[in-house]
């Protein structure tokens, strides 16, 4: 009974069924994040400036700004440390596949973990930045939309790591093979994802939206 | 001697273990309709006391605020706990059959699925508890109005993102089902048309359930940590609600009606005795209108003034070719064909006559100057019931009474399916009908009440109409209950059918086929019977 096979017998298929149900996963992640920019843009377009700045200056006078003192500022540096820091570790976790596609499982576990090191690097960096500025997400539609789209980032973020976790524990127990590492491949995947997010996230919130 | 454990297999477990934990297709499918079927009495409840409370003119039945909630719960319940997943129900028992699967691709990932529902649905149902009651603006949940409700708006928006990751993550799982879990000989342009349209649901599912999400999100953050997303002193637009939610609900209605179009191709060819006119049109309609779906969207906001009216108009006209293809498909099936009227068929060609007054009224409606002078009327809600009442609904019993025999192994009693239909036919024209009129007299929709009097006597009308519909339902369920009485035995193809489900037994065993017919086109059992007339590629 061939009801797990292939419609033509015999077919390799280019993915296997888990990976290509995980990409469809990521397809419906992506239209998250695409409603998610999709208010971002609207936003600025509506915005004579951008940021902001009228907007909170009504509101300082109104009251309903979360201090006299806010700011809509956002410094560049420690984000683009934070952005090269991501980038290397989208490099790692696929040196990691590769080397368990060759069958070094030491190689693997070290380019894994050091991937995973660098994850929560980038999310200690994101909190830093975060009690570092002084506007909240009710500061204006600059606050919220910036909150919002960085904070779910940070949510993906957090869950690769996670999923990094997970693999590397799998890893250690010797579950992930160099026959069968689809986990990692997919975790790869998912973090190849959150870096590209993050990539359209810096360039267009802190260096074309300051 | 020692007795050695032999492992228990699913079925020997205690039954309510085995019901809480199964991860077989057929039985989540099951699990699915009980579900679903519960929504829509409770969501029909709601909907006589809405139609109770407009009966006549200044009516006290319910308070101003009870009714917001009421008809809000009522258009909930209607479309994120019963019609989306019915479609799962049906697609989750025939599906893996019609394709001729062992299961669906991920069997837990389905569990998962349909257990992510009655969490959602207890959550937007005791929000009738909390302080302020529950969400009361309506299941588009506009802003300003959204954003400052009680507390009963944050369950609904929870309760509404929890039941969307079960939409998509049962998207995924069909669309890989469909795509890698065929049987042999079962190429793409051989599916039967019903797992077709599954698989063009689940593309609009995994791709606009999403943003669904991120707006209910933004919603949620406006309210809860002082976003400003549609607040326009911070800089927000309340417009942009609208933009996002319309990408996901409009979308959203042809989640809700291309598989009940595929419920009634499978039927129409059935009981007429002819193979379905025109498989490959039918198939690409189908996709175009899963790809014009997504440009459309802005059709729901011409009065606002701030969408492109001229690109929105033209494009809902052209949703509405591929849909025109498929009334031609249906009537050109029925043409000539040895017609019979058992119940399915009565619910099939319903759900075609009805189907195509909404599909007219809306494409009316499509035209920018007409849908400024109708929009938030009744006339609009006459559209959406005669595409979701006349259309979904419909297509629901048409597909229940076709493939209850399949799920239950037992015919239905034909006669109380008859009053059935008739009753609810009647019912549903003399519910529905009438708001068209009362549209164009101008009664906007979502009031509690109104002081018109020339509009009582069609408001009653269409009151009584509901009661008719209501009273139409227990014919249904006296012959539900009355099948479970009687012992299981239909054969494997009691309608004489052509699509692979009907191979195997009524139910399937668990593991679905012992064995395949040689698959040669879209209707192997056709071929079967008739040998002589298979068509070689």
């Amino acid at each position: 009974m061939a009801a797990h096979g292939a419609t033509i017998p015999g077919r390799k298929e280019p993915v296997t069924n888990s990976m290509l149900g995980f990409i469809l996963f990521i397809a419906s992640e992506v239209m998250f994040f695409g409603g998610l920019f999709a208010a971002y843009f609207i936003a600025r377009a509506d915005s004579p400036q951008w940021p902001p700045n009228d907007v909170l200056e009504r509101m300082k006078e109104l009251g309903t700004a979360s201090s006299p003192n806010a700011e809509l500022h956002l410094e560049i540096l420690l984000p683009l440390i934070a952005t090269v820091l991501l980038v290397t570790s989208s490099f790692t976790i696929q040196y990691a596949v590769m080397q368990i596609a060759r069958g070094n499982k030491t190689g693997m576990i070290w380019f894994l973990f050091i991937s995973l090191v660098l994850a929560v690097i980038f999310l200690i960096m994101q909190m830093y930045d975060y009690s570092q500025l002084e506007f909240t997400s009710g500061d204006t539609i600059f606050g919220t939309t910036f909150y919002t789209l960085t904070g779910f980032h940070g949510a993906h973020v957090a869950g690769g790591a996670i999923f990094m976790l997970v693999v590397l524990m799998r890893g250690l127990g010797g579950q992930i093979t160099e026959k069968n590492h689809e986990a990692l491949e997919a975790c790869s995947l998912y973090w190849h994802f959150v870096d590209v997010v993050w990539i359209i996230l810096f360039v267009t919130i802190y260096i074309f939206g300051r | 001697m020692a007795t050695i454990a032999v492992p228990k297999t699913g079925y020997d477990r205690p039954w309510i273990l085995e019901w809480l934990t199964t991860v077989d297709h057929k039985k989540l499918g099951i699990l699915y309709f009980y579900f679903t079927m519960f929504f829509f009495i409770v969501g029909g409840v709601m909907a006589l006391l809405v139609r109770t409370q407009l009966a006549v003119a200044d009516n006290t039945f319910v308070s101003n605020q009870a009714y917001n909630q009421i008809f809000t719960m009522h258009a909930s319940a209607m479309l994120f706990l019963f019609i989306i997943p019915v479609w799962a129900a049906f697609g989750n028992y025939i599906v893996p059959l019609q394709i001729g699967a062992i299961d669906m691709a991920f069997p837990r990932i389905n569990a998962l699925s349909f257990w992510l529902l009655p969490p959602a649905g207890l959550l937007v149902f005791t929000s009738f508890f909390v302080d302020g009651g529950t969400a009361a603006a309506g299941w588009t949940s506009y802003s300003p109005l959204a954003r400052t409700m009680g507390t009963g708006m944050d369950l609904w928006i929870i309760a509404v993102i929890i039941l969307g990751i079960s939409s998509t993550i049962g998207a995924a799982n069909f669309l890989v089902t469909i795509f890698r879990m065929r049987a042999p000989g079962m190429s793409l342009f051989r599916m039967p048309i019903f797992t077709w349209t599954i698989m063009a649901t689940s593309i609009l599912q995994l791709l606009a359930t999403p943003v669904l999400a991120s707006a209910l999100v933004m919603l949620y953050i406006d309210r809860n940590f002082g976003g400003g997303f549609f607040d326009p002193n911070k800089g927000g637009n309340v417009i942009l609600w609208q933009n996002i939610f319309w990408f996901y609900s409009h979308p959203a209605v042809y989640i809700m009606i291309l598989p009940g179009m595929g419920i009634v191709s499978e039927i129409l060819p059935v009981f007429s005795r002819k193979p379905l006119f025109g498989y490959k049109a039918f198939v690409f309609a189908t996709m175009g209108i899963a790809a014009l779906g997504f440009s459309v969207w802005a059709h729901h906001m011409f009065t606002t003034g701030a969408v492109l009216k001229p690109f929105f108009g033209f494009m809902t006209f052209m949703i509405g070719v591929p849909t025109g293809v498929k009334i031609f498909n249906w009537l050109a099936t029925l043409y000539k064909g040895q017609i019979t009227f058992e119940s399915p068929m009565l619910f099939a060609l319903g759900f075609v006559s009805l189907f195509l007054i909404g599909g007219i009224n809306g494409t009316f409606s499509a035209a920018v100057p007409v849908d400024f002078a109708l929009h938030d009327t009744y006339f609009v809600v006459a559209h959406i019931h005669y595409v979701l009442f006349g259309g979904s609904v419909f297509a629901v019993f048409g597909g229940l009474y076709y493939w209850f025999p399949k799920i239950w192994g037992r015919l239905l009693n034909e006669k109380l399916a008859k009053i059935h239909f008739f009753l609810m036919f009647i019912g549903m024209n003399l519910t529905f009908f009438p708001q068209h009129l009362l549209g164009l007299e101008g009664m906007p929709r979502r009031i509690a009440t109104y002081n018109e009097d020339s509009w009582t006597a069609l408001n009653m009308l269409s009151t009584t109409g509901a009661f008719m519909i209501a009273v139409s339902i227990l014919p249904f369920i006296a012959n539900v209950f009355m099948a479970f009485r009687r012992p299981k035995g239909v054969a494997n193809n009691p309608w004489d059918a052509n699509t692979l489900e009907w191979w195997t037994t009524s139910p399937p065993p668990v593991h679905n086929f012992d064995d395949f017919p040689e698959i040669h086109s879209e209707r192997p059992l056709f071929d079967l019977r008739h040998p002589d007339a298979v068509r070689h590629h």
